[in-house]
């Protein structure tokens, strides 16, 4: 399970997959967006939980994306995204909004294996208006008539990506209080998840690291590639990038840009004409 | 030499504290929020007795369930304040994280709605924050709603927007009347020039003061010990607004 390639996971996802990614804050997988890139994925359909950062704007830019279910995309300070903004207007992407407890609860729903789960909020907005897979019924528990909710679909993407702070030969992966992960893991068909480094012994074993560990049950393969969240953060390992992703931001308000931007970090073409 | 930003903070602090209001035992605020996130501390330095969770503080985030905690949180009714922004923000109080023209941001499309379908009706207040005060944010009525300002009767709400702050003024709501009413002024700003810049309609009082200077005691608590607590999570800000740079 363990030493697989970056690479070799990538070639996991097969085109049109719903896959869920966390955002910039909650510890992505960059090197498995960027794997994903180089095999050309097509398709794809991400899901943003909730929202969606650096990684979901990569992929868009490659051409690898047919819809997007988030929250909000954006690169933090650096700004809006400026691949899903183009790729929006052009209408090259089917964009799903939603707003972030909305994507949590679709997501525990599939994870309690129940069909559906109610939320609060919502009515109202025009985000229910634009999503007909979710329902309004009256609360059956308030005396009739009194109580409108919203239902919401539990939803249960085909992949999981993310990235951890370590792995043991179990499979099981370590990312602290990022329970978040925890959660798509549990509520995907499969995990595929890439981490800094292998850890010796049973991380379910040890009470302190046990509470933040997701189980090999949940994971289907794992990967080493140090540094893979990066620009992202990882806990307190590694902080945010802030100037590559200004940088990034700066090179991708054009698709030429962009493509120039890809060439450099993804396909490794100008360390190839230096060698 | 009293900056913006820090009048700004001074004023949302006292709406903090308005004794009218419900009481703010535990405040969220969001990413990327420095204003908000600095008059929170005023108020916690000023010793009252407030939990602040803020969210994205680079280490100790308060949460360990993930970032559906907050949620989880705010849908027990936990969280007694929390701030929005917006695109567009309307007259009735509507925001709009989504976009201009045509679903889902055909015109100009803003990041996205993030919480604020949630978070609007299950905090007992709002504050609205936005620094531009302009007539393309301040609109008369947003294309898109990403969360209503008021919710029919019987649709299960906890509160509203408490106040609309902006750059150039201070604005209630009155959630009976889906209305803003102008409360104050920034140096420089008049009920003319207010009017010229807000796309929506609104009550405006007889006499019109200005938004009041920070204390110097307010000043010096946001100068020392709220600086220190927003260095790392805001470097840029503390060292534009304050002058202060993080020990390298």
């Amino acid at each position: 399970m363990i030493a697989q390639s970056v690479d070799a996971l990538a070639a996991m996802v097969p085109d049109g997959a719903l896959v869920a990614l966390p955002p910039d804050n909650s510890l992505p997988s960059v090197a498995l967006a960027k794997a994903l890139i180089r095999r050309g994925a097509k398709s794809l359909r991400l899901l943003g939980v909730p929202v969606s950062g650096f990684a979901t704007d990569l992929l868009i830019g490659a051409g690898c994306v047919a819809e997007v279910q988030t929250s909000a995309v954006s690169l933090g300070e650096a700004g809006f995204a400026p691949r899903f903004t183009a790729a929006l207007k052009e209408g090259r992407i089917t964009v799903r909004d939603a707003t972030c407890p909305a994507i949590h609860t679709m997501l525990q729903a599939a994870e309690k294996g129940v069909p559906f789960m109610p939320l609060r909020g919502i009515i109202g907005s025009d985000i229910l208006a634009n999503r007909p897979d979710w329902r309004v019924i009256d609360n059956p528990f308030a005396p009739p008539g009194t109580d409108p909710i919203v239902l919401l679909p539990a939803l249960a993407p085909d992949f999981a990506l993310f990235h951890a702070a370590m792995a043991d030969r179990h499979g099981n992966v370590w990312l602290g209080r990022r329970r978040e992960c925890a959660t798509i893991a549990h509520a995907a068909k499969r995990a595929l998840v890439t981490v800094e480094r292998l850890h010796e012994g049973n991380l379910l074993e040890d009470e302190r690291l046990a509470p933040g560990t997701i189980s090999a049950t949940y994971i289907d393969a794992v990967a080493i590639a140090e540094r893979g969240a990066q620009p992202a953060a990882l806990l307190d390992e590694y902080g945010f990038d802030a100037d590559s992703v200004a940088a990034y931001a700066r090179a991708a308000r054009t698709q030429e840009g962009f493509d120039a931007w890809l060439d450099e970090h993804v396909f490794g073409k100008r360390q190839e004409a230096a060698a | 030499m009293i900056q913006p930003e820090e009048r700004l903070a001074a004023a949302l602090a006292r709406l903090i504290l308005d004794p009218a209001a419900p009481p703010a035992r535990h405040i969220a605020v969001g990413a990327a929020s420095p204003i908000p996130a600095a008059a929170c501390w005023l108020v916690k330095k000023q010793g009252h007795d407030v939990r602040l969770s803020l969210l994205h503080k680079r280490s100790g985030n308060p949460f360990t369930e993930g970032t559906r905690e907050l949620f989880d949180l705010t849908g027990q009714g936990r969280i007694d304040l929390f701030f929005l922004g917006g695109g567009q923000i309307d007259g009735q109080a509507n925001i709009n994280l989504v976009g201009t023209g045509e679903w889902p941001g055909q015109g100009v499309r803003f990041p996205g709605s993030f919480g604020s379908a949630f978070m609007y009706f299950m905090t007992p207040r709002t504050i609205l924050f936005r620094e531009e005060h302009s007539p393309r944010v301040l609109v008369p009525r947003v294309d898109n709603i990403s969360a209503p300002g008021v919710s029919p009767p019987g649709v299960f709400r906890r509160g509203t927007a408490q106040a609309l702050v902006t750059g150039k003024a201070i604005f209630r709501f009155d959630p009976a009347r889906a209305r803003f009413t102008l409360e104050s002024t920034s140096p420089g700003e008049d009920a003319a020039s207010i009017r010229a810049a807000t796309g929506f309609g609104y009550d405006e009082p007889a006499s019109l003061p200005a938004t009041p200077d920070p204390s110097e005691a307010e000043l010096a608590l946001l100068r020392g010990p709220v600086c220190e607590e927003m260095l790392e999570t805001y470097p840029d800000f503390c060292a534009r607004v304050f002058g202060r740079k993080a020990a390298a």
